[in-house]
């Protein structure tokens, strides 16, 4: 059934209403509707103001990023995974390159890994200010939305000051870091890290008893347990409905066994429960942050010692033959890993983030699939907003937390 | 590993308890396990690894295809599952004749297969029998092939 097939039958149905048999009506919420969070359409078909189906339609952002992984490098295609979840863009290119790593049987500096471990918190941090903002902002709260992104610009201006980018940052390398960082990008973290528990409290005294939000999130868009499962949902998806599962914790990469947190969770599943998941794992990634600037070594490799993989540095380059060649070699044809596949898993904002790729020896990946989160999760919006009002709609998009350059790829 | 270690398996060893025939084939790569099997046995080991108390793999986080032009069979379905019990991911592979890419749809098992399973129809053309739905989910109706096979042209116009 597609979607024509879809509106066709909802336009014959027929539902009774208090004055009788009635046909349900039809209404098309997107893909140009700001509460969309981007270009998702949903097909609605109503009686009155009570959903009776939901069904969601995707793909208008659909950029063939799969497709174009195959005629590139592994290298080259870093750049296209920022462009993936764009407002988790240091996620993604983690997860390809653990991805890559595994393929090749790559073992990463210890120091390269915190810093992965320090940046990608902040991501989170960054990537659930963005969905709190929007979320609230959906929902008729203005001003949570400007305090949000008051701080994530301070977390922004730490991407920029560390790969030279905002948001398509693309540091995170095979092997290691792109770039060794700056020495006082601690000491900028440092400021950040301080100043966010003050913030978040001033977010919660906004939200967390404020009547209006309780009403519009408390009881809203209920995801049980089993369900969240069963549709495949993952992070605080998962964790709002009372699962405390965690990549970081169950599979852990990047050294994440080192660290010390927890997995917040809560067992009523609406969107007032999601919402306090999200808030708590802000608090456990500054504690992971702070616990990541401890250990970060000042001084070691920023990146992998492997010849013919990871590029040599510029003064080896200019200095010896073999640092010559393989800089070529790197930069015009690649590296090949050995034939095989792998499926790499890591825990973004949104949930469980997958890499599945295939080897066929050459210095192309021969597949790469992006098992995205927002995908996954966005299959539960039926579930969680049928029979709830279309205000209600707004609250479950803004709960399930999707970007649709996640969504389509 | 050997391939007699990986016989070892807990898992491998309750599928072969279970059906001595079921699984042709076991591969590990980097630690990942891999089953390969025929599809006419899918449908079954799919309610079997979900349902069985001792395994529990409930959780299906991934359907991929890989399209291995001009091999036969040329499509390889892959099936990633997680149990939350044992902290253990699994691949299931089906591999599929290019003349033939007819598989069970596993939505009963895990209802989260549907979009997934879109997906591949979407992009590869797998045939999932017993989908309630098989409809284009990426790209418009009226498409016309499915870009992610290797034969499918990547310059020039459509």
């Amino acid at each position: 059934m597609g979607d024509a097939e879809f509106i066709a039958a909802a336009a014959a149905a027929t539902i009774d209403t208090a004055a009788g048999p009635a046909q349900p009506m039809v209404l098309n919420m997107g893909p140009q509707h700001p509460s969309t969070h981007g270009v998702l359409r949903v097909i609605l078909e109503l009686d009155g103001e009570t959903v009776l189906k939901a069904r969601p339609v995707i793909g208008y952002l659909h950029t063939g990023i799969e497709k174009s992984c195959e005629s590139k490098t592994y290298s080259q295609c870093i750049t296209l995974t920022d462009r993936i979840d764009y407002l988790a863009p240091l996620s993604n290119n983690l997860c390809f390159c653990l991805a890559a790593e595994k393929l090749i049987g790559l073992e990463v500096p210890k120091r390269a890994q915190y810093i992965r471990v320090l940046l990608t918190e902040l991501t989170r941090i960054t990537s659930h200010l963005v969905w709190l903002g929007t979320h609230a902002i959906d929902l008729g709260a203005m001003s949570v939305f400007l305090y949000c992104f008051r701080e994530r610009e301070e977390i922004m201006k730490i991407y920029e000051y560390v790969s030279g980018q905002r948001m398509m940052t693309s540091y995170f390398r095979i092997g290691g870091l792109a770039l060794e960082p700056p020495p006082d990008l601690l000491d900028r973290v440092r400021r950040v890290v301080d100043a966010m528990p003050g913030h978040i409290d001033e977010y919660e005294t906004l939200l967390t008893e404020n009547r209006i939000w309780m009403g519009r999130t408390k009881g809203i868009g209920i995801l049980k347990p089993e369900d969240a499962i069963a549709m495949g949902a993952s992070g605080p998806m998962l964790r709002g409905s009372g699962i405390a599962y965690d990549t970081r914790k169950a599979f852990p990469y990047c050294s994440y066994e080192e660290f010390d947190f927890n997995i917040p969770t809560q067992t009523a599943g609406d969107c007032y429960a999601r919402y306090q998941v999200r808030v708590a794992e802000m608090r456990e990634s500054l504690k992971i942050i702070r616990q990541a600037m401890e250990k970060i070594p000042s001084q070691g490799p920023f990146r992998a010692e492997a010849p013919g993989i990871i590029p040599p540095s510029r003064e080896e380059m200019k200095a010896s033959i073999e640092g010559l060649i393989y800089h070529f070699k790197i930069f015009t044809e690649g590296f090949a890993p050995p034939p095989g596949e792998v499926y790499q898993v890591i825990e973004s904002p949104r949930g469980e983030l997958g890499v599945f790729m295939a080897s066929d020896g050459s210095a192309k990946p021969y597949r790469v699939k992006f098992r995205t989160p927002s995908f996954v999760n966005l299959q539960t919006l039926s579930k969680l907003a049928e029979g709830r009002l279309i205000a209600d709609v707004v609250a479950c998009i803004g709960t399930t937390d999707i970007v649709l350059g996640e969504v389509d790829r | 590993m050997e391939p007699q270690e990986l016989e070892k398996d807990a898992v491998v060893g309750k599928l072969r308890q279970w059906d001595a025939q079921a699984v042709a084939e076991v591969l590990e790569f980097r630690g990942e396990i891999t089953l390969v099997l025929h599809r006419k046995h899918l449908r079954a080991m799919a309610e079997y690894l979900a349902t069985e108390p001792s395994l529990r793999f409930s959780f299906l986080s991934d359907i991929t295809t890989v399209d291995r032009f001009p091999m036969e069979p040329r499509f390889e379905v892959n099936y990633h599952l997680l149990s939350f019990d044992l902290t253990k991911r699994l691949r299931l592979k089906v591999r599929l004749a290019g003349d033939d890419v007819v598989i069970p749809s596993v939505i009963a098992v895990w209802p989260t297969a549907n979009w997934h399973e879109r997906e591949n129809f979407d992009l590869f053309g797998i045939r999932f029998e017993g989908h309630p739905d098989l409809s284009r989910i990426l790209l418009p109706d009226d498409w016309e092939g499915h870009p992610l096979r290797k034969d499918y042209p990547t310059e020039g116009h459509r």
